[in-house]
């Protein structure tokens, strides 16, 4: 069984006890919902950082799995190998 | 002897587009200010709960790029509590996300812990547990007519509520819908916007569809409101059935804001824009004017206001105390805040350059409960 990484950024940090990586066992391929929905059982004001109540990624909210971003792929269904990393990053926008 | 000790001190939450500040004051014209809190997100809406002998402190944030939530501190600002499932989201089944809160309402003495919000969508909210968890309204929600209001340029929020001393009787005003009243605690709505004008329409005169900016009550006469409309300037005395234009004798009928006194019949306050096509105070002169008489004749008072000002004022961005004399505070969209202690005859300038300003709230708190303010003897 490898781990599944998920890389946060500084900002959000705070919201996972301060952690900068989280991991996820994992013995096959996962998606990214569901990765985000087991962050929402540790971690829910992390969680609702990232999707609103419908379950959509927010706008501005961008996560890549190997490189891709995954609106570019299949969004939330996107799937993650195990031993893959998931890198959350926030939109360079805004006044 | 030194300076007398006071049993009052005076909060004031500046909500702006990139943060909170939070100032305090004993005499409400020197001022201590703290902040920014939550730097790089917006504060729309501010509720300050000073039931229970507490000051709470009740903000609607939002982030560009983390969405929105509510926080509240009942130790001015210095610890800040999130409910970790969040305070307002929509249910499932509606299909719908919170964009923005507009409004943070607090009932009434007879009321603790019953707090209402207005967000984007268009929508109202209850809580019972000082705004900790809100609960959707959905005679609202699920009005016929939700598919036909429309959003203002802000966006389409409800963004006041106004409930009456015996809490049967509430209005909400939202943007684009005009004013909807409930006689049944919020069960079921109508819209109440009789005689308020949508020259925007092709019927000017439309049931509901009405850009109603702001409305307030009078407090110490039931069934009076006061509405600031987009264009127009308006009085009900029964409850909304019937509105009239009070508009006779200011600079301009176009602005966003709405205040009335916390005690006194009669007495409310704007600050008028010139508009469609400025928005700015007429002719550069900022001022705001307030009503004695219910809407018949308005004092303009711009003793220290700049009299160069070129930012227009929010709908919320300005708040009555309930102190006597009441005092009066406003923020402008250049980030300047302004305080009057004395009802709108003086105004000094608290704050200055911050950012735009979305959301000011004062309250009269306990000078126990500010850090560093005398305490009586």
């Amino acid at each position: 069984m490898a781990d599944i990484s998920v890389v946060l950024p500084g900002v959000l940090q705070p919201l996972a006890g301060g952690q900068s990586i989280l991991t996820t066992p994992a013995d096959g391929a996962v998606t990214v919902g569901f990765l985000l929905d087991s962050l929402a059982g540790d971690y829910p004001v992390l969680a609702r950082r990232l999707r609103d109540e419908t379950g959509a990624l927010r706008r501005y909210v961008n996560i890549y799995v190997n490189g891709d971003e995954v609106r570019r792929l299949q969004g939330l269904e996107t799937e993650v190998a195990a031993g893959q990393e998931v890198v959350i990053i926030q939109s360079v926008a805004g006044g | 002897m030194g300076c007398m000790a006071t049993e009052e001190s005076y909060v004031l939450a500046i909500g702006t587009k990139k943060g909170l500040w939070l100032a305090t004051s004993q005499d409400r014209q020197a001022w201590s200010m703290s902040g920014p809190h939550f730097l790089m997100s917006e504060v729309p809406s501010i509720g300050i709960d000073t039931r229970n002998g507490r000051a709470r402190i009740m903000v609607g944030v939002r982030s560009e790029h983390w969405g929105p939530t509510v926080a509240h501190s009942d130790d001015l600002g210095a610890t800040w509590t999130e409910p970790e499932q969040g305070a307002i989201k929509f249910p499932e089944g509606t299909d719908a996300a919170v964009e923005r809160i507009w409004q943070i309402y607090p009932d009434a003495e007879s009321r603790p812990g019953v707090v209402w919000a207005g967000a984007e969508p268009i929508s109202v909210w209850k809580s019972t547990d000082g705004g900790e968890h809100f609960e959707l309204n959905r005679g609202l929600w699920d009005h016929p007519h939700r598919s036909e209001w429309g959003a203002g340029y802000g966006g389409a929020a409800a963004h006041s509520i106004v409930v009456n001393p015996s809490g049967d009787n509430v209005h909400v005003a939202m943007s684009t819908g005009g004013v909807y009243r409930s006689l049944d605690g919020g069960t079921s709505w109508e819209p109440r916007n009789k005689g308020i004008s949508a020259y925007f329409m092709p019927d000017p005169n439309p049931e509901f569809g009405q850009c109603v900016h702001k409305i307030a009550a009078d407090s110490a006469v039931e069934g009076r409101l006061y509405a600031q409309n987009h264009h127009g300037v308006y009085r009900t005395d029964d409850n909304g059935e019937n509105w009239e234009s009070i508009a006779e004798g200011l600079p301009a009928d176009f602005g966003f804001v709405m205040l009335t006194h916390p005690r006194r019949a009669g007495t409310a306050w704007v600050i008028p824009l010139k508009a469609d096509g400025e928005r700015i105070p007429p002719d550069g002169k900022l001022a705001v004017h307030r009503t004695d008489d219910a809407g018949k004749t308005w004092k303009r008072l711009d003793s220290g206001l700049p009299q160069g000002e070129y930012n227009a004022v929010l709908r919320d961005a300005a708040s009555v105390d309930s102190a006597e004399p009441a005092g009066v505070y406003f923020g402008t969209r250049g980030g300047s805040v302004y305080a009057s202690p004395d009802e709108g005859e003086h105004f000094t300038e608290v704050a200055s350059h911050l950012p735009d300003v979305l959301c000011v709230r004062a309250a009269v708190v306990s000078a126990a409960l500010v850090p560093g303010a005398p305490v009586p003897a």
